[in-house]
């Protein structure tokens, strides 16, 4: 781990921006490209940027029709107006018929920071993992969110991609770092318990595996960047090797990554999962480190849910 | 446009509506007015206009209709069927659990579809990314949305007409089934639309409104479009809802309700004696 801090939203527009080079594909923003960073695809290839204005379900209808004619195409907001406002043009407009849509949705969960409880977003991931055909990724850095976008273009159908807008620690290498849809990565074994995570809490997540250790506890954390389709194969391994997991997201606890492991484990080991997100409440203004205190989104809180997690384990 | 012509185009017409009261009286569901009032919209569409073909549902180059307002399946499935794109017999088969055919447009089993629609006023943002797909590729290919006066309602609409205009698409042509019906009423009671045509002037639209069971004059609006550079053009047509069947017109209660055993042969009856005067006139 680096001490350099990217914002994933940040990834996400250079990498357009670069894979615009490589890839066919055109970019729909709805009047926040400077917040989404779609701009910066949009200043190198201008004609293949198309702004909506501020009107989100126009946006992806529009993307629908582009996308059925044959071509990729990105459609970013904020997740707030992506998966919120739009959710139901995207399951009838775009899931439905199965198009070529990717939702770039920049600005999820709490660490939007200031701008408070309208804007941040804490159930896309739910929302949109209801709908099939639909894929679900939750980057956890910058590295890992620009190879998510590449993982997007590749797969046919469609794909939505939460970035946020804090500038965080990259985590991976870009030279050795591999990403396939719907395969969580191990980002460091262990035998007592499991800490499954995604985005922002990815890096918690590691340093509670450091304070486990400390105290003699051995916990595997795993980076399950897909919610959907999640990697069922390895939360059996790891709910049969370790008997405890701890889920950890930047989410209402209801229906995103906490819901779609328990879900697994308990139709396969039925082993205690404990989930830490956001717990069923609004968010509010506050810089992203005070909220992510506020609303117990820690290591901290990831280490005593860990040992509650193996007191209760058979 | 010859008279021959303007007869083949009506009997289309009638041949679509006779399609529509034999999918949705074999469903015992469906939406019939809305489906009859747009039968030579569809009739000149696929039968003068478009450039399409059944052989190759898929042509990147083809000419796209989006209906906006999807419930009206039956007519599309019935000019879809006329043209060859399936079995006019399949229609029977129409909102059946086995069959591809349907209660809204699924673009994905049924060849010609060009788009799901049935969620009122997605399906004009949809068409007009396909204009703008055009654009970006230098095709000239032309694609045509039919929406309802119910469902411009829909704030969506708006936003697209905002979008069209901002782009030009010019090769984007919309047409407004004006038949002043909405489910729970006139759309003067319920929710006026109107006035339809100021409305999408205001939005930098061509606006034309005809009668919209006028072959000659919805031939003569389509090439006004096509004509029409900088800017699309909005095709308001004022129509009967339930055209064709005498009891269904002008009837909201037929907006989305079948017609019994009884009902269905009155509306044969009437259908067939239309279609069987356009044969004969024809063949004179």
């Amino acid at each position: 781990m680096s001490d350099i801090k990217i914002a994933t939203r940040e990834a996400y527009g250079k990498a357009l921006a670069e894979l615009g080079e490589k890839y066919d594909f055109v970019v729909l923003d709805a009047d926040l490209s400077e917040a989404t960073k779609t701009k910066i695809f949009a200043d190198k290839f201008p004609e293949r940027f198309f702004d909506t204005g501020i009107a989100e379900g126009n946006m992806i209808a529009t993307a629908a029709g582009i996308a059925s004619c044959g071509k990729t195409v990105f459609a970013s907001s904020f997740a707030m107006f992506a998966a919120g406002r739009a959710f139901e043009q995207i399951r009838n407009s775009v899931c439905y018929p199965n198009l070529n849509v990717k939702i770039g949705a920049t600005h999820g969960g709490i660490s939007v920071g200031e701008d408070g409880a309208t804007h941040q977003c804490l159930e896309d991931l739910a929302i949109m993992r209801t709908i099939p055909n639909m894929i679900v990724i939750n980057p956890c850095d910058a590295v890992e969110a620009k190879a998510a976008v590449e993982a997007a273009i590749n797969h046919y159908g469609p794909v939505y991609l939460r970035f946020c807008r804090l500038a965080t620690p990259v985590l991976f290498d870009e030279a050795t770092y591999k990403f396939e849809i719907g395969k969580g990565i191990v980002l460091k074994d262990g035998n007592d318990v499991t800490i499954v995570a995604n985005g922002l809490m990815v890096n918690d997540a590691l340093k509670a595996s450091e304070m486990l250790e400390k105290d003699g506890i051995s916990a595997a954390v795993i980076d399950m960047h897909t919610i959907k389709p999640i990697d069922k194969d390895l939360i059996v391994e790891y709910a049969k090797k370790t008997g405890a997991i701890v889920t950890a997201e930047e989410h209402n606890i209801y229906g995103g990554l906490g819901s779609a492991v328990a879900e697994v484990v308990s139709e396969t080991v039925p082993v205690p999962v404990l989930r830490i997100g956001v717990n069923d409440k609004f968010g509010k203004s506050g810089t992203p480190a005070a909220l992510f205190e506020e609303y117990g989104l820690t290591a901290v809180e990831i280490y005593n849910k860990a040992k509650e997690s193996i007191k209760i384990k058979k | 446009m010859d008279t021959r012509e303007i007869n083949k185009l009506n009997l289309m017409a009638y041949k679509i509506r006779r399609n529509v009261i034999e999918a949705v009286y074999n469903a015992a569901s469906g939406h019939p007015g809305g489906s009859l009032s747009i039968a030579e919209i569809l009739s000149v569409l696929y039968f003068k206009e478009m450039k399409v073909n059944p052989k190759n549902p898929k042509d990147p180059d083809r000419d796209r209709l989006v209906l906006s307002k999807g419930h009206c399946s039956p007519a599309l499935y019935g000019v879809l069927a006329e043209k060859g794109y399936f079995p006019v017999e399949d229609i029977k088969t129409f909102r059946k659990v086995d069959s591809y055919l349907q209660g809204h447009p699924d673009m994905k089993g049924v060849p010609g579809v060009d788009m799901s629609t049935g969620s009122l006023g997605q399906g004009v943002s949809a068409a007009n990314g396909m204009a703008l797909a055009a654009k970006i590729d230098n095709k000239d290919y032309r694609v045509y949305s039919i929406l309802g006066d119910g469902e411009i309602e829909e704030g969506q609409v708006w936003e697209a007409a905002m979008y069209a205009s901002h782009y030009k698409l010019d090769n984007h042509t919309v047409f407004v089934d004006f038949n002043g019906l909405q489910i729970d009423g006139p759309i003067s009671k319920v929710m006026s639309s109107e006035p339809i045509d100021k409305k999408f002037e205001a939005f930098g639209f061509n606006v034309i409104t005809i009668d919209a069971h006028d072959v000659v004059a919805i031939s003569n609006a389509i090439e006004c479009a096509k004509n029409c550079k900088g800017k699309p053009t909005a095709i308001i047509c004022k129509s009967t809802k339930g055209k064709g069947v005498s009891y269904m017109e002008n009837q909201v209660s037929w907006h989305g309700s079948a017609p019994k055993k009884e009902q269905y042969d009155i509306a044969v009856c009437e259908l067939d004696k239309k279609i069987t005067e356009l044969e004969e006139l024809i063949n004179e």
